[in-house]
């Protein structure tokens, strides 16, 4: 069994042909998508910028992730559940699609920085906490996390008008 | 014809719309900057807004967060605002002949005009130490903004779909 198999299961379900029958679901989870995405994408730019060091630099970073992470969590999993309904609708045609493709490249990235970034700087956190300027680490994984969800918001976009 | 007819036809005949509407890559770039500064919007407003409601970080000094959050709002608004008004350009009709995108105009006044009073009434002090009446005022404001600038969201999104002269 293929991937493009499972795809052509997926779209075949009841759910995904009610989606792509109806005039406005496909709208309405899309706006959710979108309203989901900006909450992620805004959260952990307000994060990546404090440990490049160039805003919120009054708060600590541990404070700083204790505010903004929650929510990027929270609106991931929203946009990931409203992602999976809008690519189960015409999953073989999603498949195909190279900018999403790129766009779940992109995420993964984003995935391995931070957890990359976790596992080793942020470990030592507290002795660079309130220090300016942050520490090369830091930034890198600040600066990158950035370029990753800036492209992942690009590739999404045209996603659509490929 | 309307007047919102001729003027869609002349804008699209100016050598600028047809300059965007002829490439392939500057409309999807600029609304994805258009989404970018959306982001940074809705990210501000979702934490400002919930904790001037009182609902999260009682804590904190209201007038210091306002003063945190909105140089960062106002700045992506005048992106929203530049982008936008290039998307207009690129494809006139799209926007103006459509009544969801003059609906979410109208959100946007609104929605700027609940939150600049608000600034005034915000003292130096927690939520939880504001006089009842103006904790009244000051949640509503805060809801009502969070509530608008989802509507400009939704909106923003409905102009592809639907509003249009079929």
């Amino acid at each position: 069994m293929t991937v493009l198999d499972v795809c052509r299961w997926l779209e075949a379900t009841p759910l995904a042909t009610a989606i792509t029958e109806s005039d406005w679901m496909f709208p309405t989870i899309e706006t959710v998508h979108v309203l989901a995405l900006s909450l992620v994408v805004g959260s952990i730019a307000m994060l990546d910028l404090r440990m490049i060091g160039v805003s919120n630099r009054s708060m600590t970073v541990v404070r700083l992730s204790e505010e903004t992470l929650p929510w990027t969590w929270g609106a991931f999993v929203v946009a990931a559940i409203s992602g999976s309904l809008l690519f189960v609708s015409a999953a073989t045609k999603y498949y195909a699609n190279i900018p999403l493709r790129i766009k779940f490249v992109l995420m993964a990235c984003a995935g391995i920085n931070m957890a990359v970034f976790h596992f080793t700087a942020f470990r030592a956190v507290h002795s660079w906490n309130t220090s300016l300027p942050t520490p090369r680490a830091a930034k890198v994984a600040g600066g990158l996390s950035l370029i990753f969800w800036m492209g992942v918001v690009f590739a999404g976009r045209w996603a659509g008008f490929v | 014809m309307s007047t919102l007819d001729s003027v869609s036809a002349w804008l699209a005949a100016t050598p600028l719309s047809v300059a965007i509407s002829g490439s392939s890559w500057l409309v999807p770039t600029l609304q994805s900057i258009h989404i970018l500064a959306v982001s940074i919007v809705m990210a501000s407003i979702a934490m400002l807004d919930l904790r001037l409601a009182g609902f999260l970080g009682r804590e904190q000094s209201l007038r210091v967060l306002t003063l945190r959050f909105y140089p960062w709002i106002w700045g992506a608004l005048a992106v929203l605002v530049t982008t936008g008004f290039f998307q207009i350009m690129a494809e006139p009709s799209r926007e103006l002949l459509n009544w969801i995108f003059w609906t979410k105009m109208g959100l946007i006044v609104g929605a700027v005009l609940v939150t600049a009073p608000v600034r005034r009434l915000l003292e130096d002090c927690r939520y939880r130490d504001l006089p009842a009446q103006k904790k009244a005022i000051v949640r509503t404001c805060a809801l009502l903004s969070l509530l608008l600038w989802t509507a400009v969201l939704v909106c923003g999104r409905w102009i592809a779909y639907a509003g249009g002269r079929v």
